[in-house]
C-alpha cells in the first residue's frame, strides 16, 4: 500500500503555511507585471485550480469518477449570488456560503452515491449535468436562462487608481485558491486522507478495518462539493453572472480532463491541470483562425483537443504523467 | 379514462425508443463492465449518417438500414481499437477503476466535435416515416400517432430479432456466456475477445435505430442525443443493468411514468421526474426492480 | 511423450507459485497432481490451459508449445480444461452450458451427438436439460462440468480437484466415472487432487508438488507405497 505519511506535525503545517505565503506574495508581483487579459487568464486559473482540487480529492483520493462537479460549481454560484444579491453580505460571506450549500448538496448526492460503485456515480452525475439547465430554469428565482448578476463591486479605493476590475478578481481568486488548497493539502494529508486512499486501493479490505468506508464516501463527496462550490462562486464572479449556460456538461468533461492530465491523485498537479484548461482555449482559437475562421471550427476545436487529450492521457499516462517519469527513471536506475 | 389510454400508448412509445438505448448500454456493461456514455455519441454519429441517406433518398428506411450498419461498424471500431489499447494500457494503479468511465466520456466528447466539425450545428429534421399527427376517429383527435405506433413496431421487431438472437443462436449464447463469465466461456473455446466485440457491434447498431427514431420526432444535433443516453441510462438502472430483459421493462416504466408527469403535471418537470426516479431506485432497490435479494456484481 | 512440462515457473506477482517444475505424461496415462493447499496445482493448471503465463520454462502437447497460447486456441488443439471449483454457467440451463463446448467447431450435429455421448455417460444430466445449472447438486455441477468439456471432444483432460466439497460417496462415483471415460475415451487426464489415495488408486502415474516444486514423480502404485512420500505428502 502506499507508504506511510508521517503526522501532520505542526513544524510541517507551518512550513507548508510559509511556502503558501511566498507562492502568494510571488503571484502578486506577476499580477504586476503582466497585461490585462492574463491577470484575468490568472483569475480563471485559479478557479480551476479549485474545481481541480475538488476533483483529485474525489477521483485520485476516493476513486469516484463524477461529473456532478460541473453542477456543484453551479450550486455555490447560485448560493453566492442569492446571498450577496438578497442579504448585502461582505463578499467573504458569500463564498463561504458557497462552499456550505454546496457541500450540503453534496453530502445529500453522496448518499445516494456512495452506496454505488463507479458506473452508477458517473451516470447519475452526469444525468444531472445534462439536465442542470432544465433544473435552474424550473426555479424561478435563480433568475432562468439569463441568471442572476454576481457583482463583487470595485476594488477598495485605497488600491489607487490603476487597480483594475480583472486585477481585483485576479487578487480574490489567487487568495481563495491559495486557502483552499492550503486547507485541501492538509486534509489530504491527515488521517481522512490516508483512509480514503484506502478505500480507493480495497473497500472490503479498508471495512474489513473497522473503516466505515461509505460513510467517509459521502464525506469525500461533501467536501469536493464544497470546493466545487467555491469554485463555482468563482466563476461567476469572473464573469459577473450565474447561469445555467456557464456550467454544462462541457466544464464537467474539461474538469475531469484537466484533472487527468494532471495526475488524477497529485494535488501539486491541479495549478498545471489549470493553466491546461485556459491554455486549450486560446491554442483551439490560433488553430482555428489559421484553419480559415469558420463557425464550426470555433465551436467544436476546443472540444476536439480536450478529447483528444482526454483519451491519450487516460490512455498512456492514466495515473498522471508523474507515474510515467518516475517508472521511466525507475527502469533506468535498474540497468 | 381515454386520457389515460392515451397516456399509456405514447408512453409505450416513449419508452420503446428509451428501450433501445438502454439495451445498448446493458449489453455493453455486461460484456465490459463499462458504462459506455460514448453510446450517446456512437448513436448520433450513426444517426447523422442515416439521416444523409434518409434525406437523400428520401427513404426513411434505407437511412434506418445504413444508421445500424454504421452505428455497428463503429461499436465494433470502438471496442476492437480503443478499449482492447485501453485495458492493456491502464490496468494498474488509482486509474484503473476510473479509466474506462473516463475513457467512454474523452469518446463522446471526440465523437461529437468530429460531428459538429463535420456537419456544423444547425438543426437538421428528418422526415419522419409516418405522419406526427394523431390519429382521428370521427370528430376526436388523439395524441397518438401513426408515427409513435410506427415507432413501437419497429422496436418491437428488434427486440424480437435480438430475443431470437440471444435465445436461440450459438452466437447469443457465446454472448451471454462471455458475458456472465468470461473465463468459463473462454475455457469451453469460445474466442471472447471477439465475442466482445461483436456485442458492441449490435449495441451499436441498436443505438443507432434509437437516434434515428429519436430524430424523426426531433432535431438532431451534436446534443440532440443527450437526454436519450441519460434516460436509458435510468431505464438501465431501473432494470438493475444486468438483465436485458430488466432493460426493456425498465425503460417502459419511465416511458410511461415521464408520459404521465408530462400529461398530468407539466412539461418542465419531466427531467425533474426522470431524475428522481433514479435516486428512488438507487436509494431503495440499487439492484433494479428485477433484483431478488441478489448481490450486485462488479 | 506428449504431455512435456520442463522447468516451468509461475509467478503471481511478487508470489513465485512454481519454480522450475519437470514432469511428462504419456499419452492415454492419467497422472494424478497430488499436493497440499498452496503447493500450486491451480497454478499449473491454469498455466497448462492458457489462462495464466508462465515467468519462464516449456510445455508442449504433442511436441508443439502450449505456453503462451489462448485457452480458445488451446481448445482448438484438444485441451479442456474443467477448472477449480464447478466450472459452470449458473445463469445457463443444462444443455446450453454443454452446447458451448461445442460452439467452436460450429457444426451443430457435431455437438447433438457430443451431447448424446454425455448424456449416456450422465444419465442424471440428461433429466435436467433444460433447468438452470443453478438448481443442481454439487455432484452434478461437477459432471456437467466435467460433460461440457467433453462436448469439446477434448484429447488432453485438464481436472482441477473436481472432489472438491462433494459428498464421500459422490467423490466415491466421480473417480469412477474419471476412470471409465478415459478409457472409453482414450484419453489422457491430468487430475489434480487432494484427495491423494482415491486419485493414485485410478492413475498410471502420479507427481507429488510441495511448495511449487515437483518432490516426487513415478509410477502411481509405488508412490502409493512408498512410506517416506505416505507420511511427508499423502498423509497416511
Ligand atoms: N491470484 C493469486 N494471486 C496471488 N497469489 C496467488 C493467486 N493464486 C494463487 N496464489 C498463490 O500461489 C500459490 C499456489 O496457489 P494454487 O496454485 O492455488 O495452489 P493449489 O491449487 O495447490 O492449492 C499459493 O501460495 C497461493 O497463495
Ligand atoms: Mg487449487
Amino acid at each position: 500500500m502506499a507508504k506511510v505519511v508521517g503526522g501532520n506535525t505542526g513544524s510541517k503545517v507551518r512550513k507548508k503555511l510559509a511556502l503558501f505565503f511566498l507562492i502568494g506574495w510571488i503571484l502578486l508581483i506577476i499580477g504586476d507585471r503582466v497585461d490585462e487579459l492574463r491577470v484575468y487568464q490568472g483569475a480563471q486559473i485559479a478557479m480551476y485550480t479549485i474545481a481541480l482540487a475538488s476533483i483529485v480529492l474525489l477521483t485520485g483520493y476516493s476513486g469516484q469518477v463524477s461529473l456532478g462537479n460541473g453542477a456543484m460549481m453551479a450550486v455555490g454560484g447560485y448560493a453566492a449570488a442569492l446571498t450577496l444579491n438578497n442579504l448585502q453580505t461582505p463578499i467573504w460571506s458569500a463564498f463561504m456560503m458557497a462552499i456550505l450549500v454546496a457541500a450540503l448538496f453534496g453530502a445529500f448526492l453522496g448518499l445516494a452515491a456512495a452506496r454505488l460503485s463507479g458506473p452508477y456515480l458517473a451516470g447519475t452525475t452526469l444525468a444531472l449535468a445534462v439536465g442542470l439547465p432544465a433544473i435552474a430554469n424550473q426555479f424561478s428565482f435563480l433568475g432562468g436562462e439569463p441568471g442572476l448578476l454576481f457583482d463583487v463591486g470595485f476594488p477598495p479605493e485605497r488600491f489607487g487608481e490603476d487597480f483594475t476590475q480583472y486585477k481585483w478578481f485576479f487578487w480574490i481568486a489567487t487568495f481563495i485558491a491559495l486557502i483552499a488548497l492550503f486547507v485541501t493539502s492538509n486534509i489530504l494529508q491527515s488521517r481522512f486522507g490516508r483512509t480514503w486512499r484506502a478505500i480507493r486501493g480495497n473497500s472490503l479490505a479498508a471495512e474489513l478495518s473497522g473503516i466505515n468506508a461509505s460513510q467517509l464516501k459521502v464525506l469525500a463527496f461533501s467536501v469536493s462539493s464544497g470546493l466545487a462550490g467555491l469554485a463555482g462562486a468563482v466563476l461567476a464572479m469572473t464573469i459577473s453572472l450565474v447561469a445555467p449556460g456557464a456550467y454544462t456538461l462541457a466544464l464537467s468533461f474539461a474538469l475531469v480532463t484537466g484533472a487527468v492530465l494532471a495526475g488524477i491523485s497529485s494535488l501539486p498537479g491541479v495549478v498545471l491541470g489549470g493553466f491546461i484548461l485556459v491554455a486549450i482555449p486560446e491554442i483551439a482559437d490560433a488553430l482555428a483562425s489559421s484553419l480559415g475562421s469558420e463557425d464550426k471550427l470555433n465551436s467544436y476545436l476546443p472540444g476536439l483537443i480536450v478529447s483528444v487529450l482526454l483519451i491519450l492521457s487516460v490512455i498512456y499516462t492514466p495515473n498522471g504523467p508523474g507515474e510515467n517519469l518516475r517508472k521511466h527513471f525507475h527502469k533506468k536506475s535498474a540497468h | 379514462m381515454q386520457k389515460a389510454l392515451e397516456t399509456l400508448l405514447i408512453g409505450l412509445s416513449t419508452g420503446s425508443i428509451y428501450a433501445l438505448m438502454s439495451l445498448a448500454l446493458v449489453l455493453v456493461w455486461r460484456s465490459t463492465r463499462v458504462i459506455n456514455f460514448a453510446q450517446a455519441g456512437q448513436a448520433m454519429f450513426s444517426t447523422y449518417i442515416g439521416f444523409e441517406i434518409a434525406t437523400r433518398s428520401q427513404i426513411f428506411w434505407l437511412g434506418l438500414l445504413f444508421a445500424i450498419v454504421a452505428g455497428a461498424l463503429l461499436g465494433a471500431g470502438v471496442d476492437y481499437f480503443f478499449m482492447r489499447v485501453l485495458f492493456k494500457h491502464a490496468n494498474s494503479g488509482p486509474a484503473l477503476v476510473v479509466a474506462p468511465v473516463i475513457a467512454t466520456l474523452g469518446l463522446l466528447g471526440l465523437i461529437r466535435s468530429i460531428v459538429g466539425l463535420t456537419w456544423g450545428g444547425e438543426f437538421k429534421s428528418l422526415t419522419a416515416p409516418a405522419s406526427k399527427n394523431g390519429f382521428t376517429f370521427g370528430e376526436v383527435t388523439i395524441p397518438f400517432s401513426p408515427l409513435d405506433s410506427l415507432t413501437i413496431i419497429t422496436v418491437a421487431v428488434i427486440l424480437i430479432i435480438l430475443a431470437l438472437l440471444f435465445q436461440r443462436t450459438n452466437l447469443g449464447l457465446a454472448l451471454r456466456a462471455s458475458a456472465y463469465s468470461p473465463e468459463i466461456a473462454q475455457l469451453a473455446g469460445i474466442r471472447t475477445a471477439r465475442t466482445r466485440t461483436i456485442g458492441w457491434a449490435i449495441a451499436g447498431g441498436v443505438g443507432g435505430v434509437a437516434g434515428m427514431l429519436v430524430t424523426s420526432y426531433n432535431f438532431l444535433t451534436p446534443y440532440s442525443l443527450d437526454l436519450l443516453l441519460v434516460f436509458g441510462f435510468i431505464a438501465a438502472v431501473i432494470g438493475g443493468l444486468e438483465s436485458m430483459v430488466g432493460a426493456v421493462i425498465g425503460a417502459l416504466v419511465l416511458g410511461i411514468g415521464l408520459t404521465i408527469i408530462l400529461n398530468y403535471v407539466g412539461t418542465s418537470l419531466v427531467f425533474i421526474g426522470g431524475f428522481s426516479v433514479l435516486l428512488l431506485v438507487l436509494l431503495i432497490k440499487p439492484d433494479g426492480i428485477m433484483a431478488r435479494g441478489k448481490v450486485r456484481r462488479g | 511423450m506428449s504431455l512435456v512440462v520442463s522447468n516451468l515457473s509461475v509467478s503471481h506477482g511478487a508470489i513465485s507459485a512454481l519454480r522450475g517444475i519437470d514432469f511428462s505424461v504419456e499419452v492415454g496415462q492419467l497422472a494424478a497432481v497430488i499436493g497440499a493447499n498452496g503447493a500450486g496445482k491451480t497454478t499449473l493448471l491454469r498455466t497448462l490451459s492458457g489462462l495464466k503465463d508462465a515467468i519462464s520454462g516449456n510445455a508442449t502437447w504433442k511436441d508443439r508449445e502450449i505456453l503462451g497460447k489462448r485457452p480458445d486456441e488451446l481448445v482448438r488443439r484438444g485441451i479442456s480444461h474443467v477448472s477449480e471449483g464447478k466450472s459452470v454457467i449458473p445463469e445457463l440451463s443444462v444443455k446450453e452450458n454443454l452446447i458451448l463446448g461445442g460452439i467452436w467447431r460450429g457444426k451443430k450435429s457435431d455437438t447433438a451427438e457430443a451431447i448424446n455421448e454425455v448424456v449416456e455417460l450422465f444419465p442424471r444430466l440428461g433429466e435436467r436439460m433444460s433447468q438452470s445449472a443453478n438448481t443442481l447438486s454439487g455432484g452434478e455441477r461437477q459432471m456437467l462440468a466435467i460433460g461440457r468439456a467433453l462436448v469439446s471432444r477434448p484429447k488432453l483432460l485438464l481436472l482441477d480437484e473436481p472432489s472438491l466439497g462433494l459428498a464421500p460417496i459422490v467423490i466415491e462415483q466421480i473417480f469412477q466415472t474419471i476412470d471409465q471415460l478415459r478409457h472409453r475415451l482414450g484419453l489422457t487426464v491430468l487430475l489434480v487432487e487432494q484427495n491423494a489415495m482415491s486419485a493414485l488408486e485410478i492413475a498410471d502415474i502420479g507427481v507429488i508438488i510441495n511448495l511449487g516444486e515437483v518432490v516426487a514423480t513415478g509410477p502411481a502404485n509405488e508412490l502409493i507405497n512408498d512410506p517416506a512420500l505416505r507420511a511427508a505428502y499423502l498423509g497416511y
